[in-house]
């Protein structure tokens, strides 16, 4: 063996252990301030694991864009999901009244909510976009209670890091880290432009996230499980996306 | 076998290793951005300008082919297969190694002198007459400038430049301007454009001037001596000077 190649195996060997010792000390900072998104496995992991840090690096504190009245939409897509099943017709007929959202989960006090008790709380508005990943997108006034207030008010513990929420069918269910969660604009929403929030949008309640993709701003809210271990849920990817194919963080 | 010096070796290099190396990175991301990018356009091929857009609103392009999605009408009786998922998942990957790839490129092309010395024209030779002169060249079926790809004419130059500092930052900035994250922290980024639709609009049509870029690029290279050329990608020297040594 050459002095060179030995000096270059020694050298490559430094940098080699190095390498791996940054890799590590990265991942355990990374995980620490939870920059990991649950579908961070496989092939398609690097890159949605890079898009995630980044954006709760540089975005997690920052607002959402809103738009003036003008410029809500004179006819907003709805994107129909499916017929409302016999059970929901039911709730519909007696104009919601019957209507309970249930949050649970790390909380000191699980609540179960009516349409009245969340309009009894903090109520705000604001007009923001609705963009699905398809490509279209409307603008929108949406009228809620935010979901920071409905956690504060449930109490939840410390230790929580995700927030799992479930429409009507037991299929559709998703989850928001926390720092999304306590956003002023995640909006518990029951109301839009200016009247009660129509069913095909969503009615009578949906989870506004306005800074992720359509898919995550679930429609037909009725439980809410705040949490600290996300792999407790479905297969432990955070999110009914990735179990189909798609990422479990929305915002891209 | 004679063993050429390192500064001989330098001399016959015509493309060095970051080059190389950060162009074939790119070409890996652009065509799985292009693929991908196709497959998330199908799912809603409409396009529109300003804010908003959707199947309710007025559309500035509708491509005539059938969608992925059932709610758009196309005029088309079939419903093609649906391929967001994985073709999101991975056009934001290779987003990602086209940019990190694009970062290297950038900083070794200021700090090596790459751009200046082969990509910058030269004062005297940035004339209209130039570009005249090596257009009538190519049209006459002149395709090498006779240095063997050493270093670029003028409509190379140019066209590099164009695609590196004018295409490449636009279809990242239209891309960032369609994530709903980012645009809440950089709001401008969608409304100095007038708007997401508009956005996803231009994002569209310079994936097209990359994919011409592409198409004539490949061109080029086959009629300047397809195997030689990749030989200097590839390897970096000439394979010319290879065989005489």
């Amino acid at each position: 063996m050459n002095p060179i190649s030995r000096r270059k195996l020694i050298l490559g060997g430094f940098a080699a252990a190095a390498g791996a010792g940054g890799l590590a000390a990265a991942d355990r900072l990374a995980r620490r301030y939870g920059l990991i998104p649950p579908d961070s496995g496989g092939f398609y992991g690097p890159g949605e694991t890079l898009t995630y840090a980044c954006q709760r690096l540089l975005t997690a504190r920052m607002p959402t864009r809103e738009f003036p009245r003008s410029m809500i939409s004179k006819n907003p897509f709805a994107n129909e999901v499916q017929p409302p099943t016999e059970q929901f017709k039911r709730l519909q007929a007696n104009g919601f009244r019957d209507w309970r959202l249930v949050v649970d989960g790390t909380v000191a006090r699980p609540l179960v909510l009516s349409l009245a008790d969340l309009k009894s709380m903090p109520v705000r508005s604001q007009i923001t976009e609705v963009a699905c990943e398809e490509g279209w997108s409307y603008v929108a006034e949406w009228i809620g209670t935010p979901l920071s207030s409905v956690l504060r008010e449930a109490g939840a513990l410390p230790q929580s890091r995700y927030v799992v929420y479930y429409g009507v069918e037991k299929w559709a269910w998703e989850s928001i880290d926390i720092a999304e969660a306590m956003h002023p604009y995640t909006l518990v929403t029951m109301g839009m432009n200016d009247g009660d929030l129509p069913v095909p949008f969503g009615g009578p309640l949906r989870l506004r996230v306005p800074r992720q993709l359509g898919y995550k701003n679930l429609k037909y809210l009725h439980h809410i499980t705040v949490t600290d271990n996300i792999r407790k849920f479905g297969q432990g990817l955070g999110s009914i996306d990735p179990e189909t194919g798609y990422a479990w963080y929305g915002g891209i | 076998m004679p063993v050429l010096s390192p500064v001989e070796k330098v001399k016959k290099r015509r493309h060095s290793g970051i080059v190389r190396v950060t162009h074939w990175l790119t070409f890996i991301a652009f065509v799985a951005l292009l693929i991908s990018g196709g497959e998330i356009v199908i799912s809603h091929p409409r396009f529109y300008w300003g804010e908003e857009g959707n199947v309710n609103t007025k559309p500035l392009i509708v491509l005539p082919i059938p969608a992925s999605r059932d709610t758009v009408p196309t005029g088309y009786n079939y419903v093609m297969p649906d391929q967001n998922g994985w073709s999101r998942y991975l056009h934001f990957e290779a987003a990602w190694v086209a940019v990190l790839t694009g970062l290297l490129y950038f900083v070794y092309g200021i700090a090596s002198g790459h751009f200046r010395e082969k990509l910058f024209p030269k004062r005297r030779d940035w004339t209209w007459r130039a570009y005249r002169d090596r257009l009538a060249k190519y049209l006459h079926g002149s395709w090498s400038d006779g240095d063997d790809g050493f270093s670029y004419n003028i409509l190379q130059q140019t066209t590099y430049l164009f695609v590196i500092f004018v295409l490449f930052p636009l279809i990242i900035w239209t891309g960032l301007a369609m994530s709903p994250s980012f645009t809440s922290a950089f709001p401008a980024t969608a409304s100095l454009l007038g708007g997401r639709q508009s956005a996803r609009t231009i994002h569209f049509l310079v994936s097209w001037l990359l994919l011409l870029f592409l198409v004539v690029h490949v061109a080029m290279v086959s009629l300047s001596g397809f195997r030689r050329r990749m030989w200097a990608m590839i390897v970096g020297t000439s394979r010319k000077s290879e065989e005489v040594k």
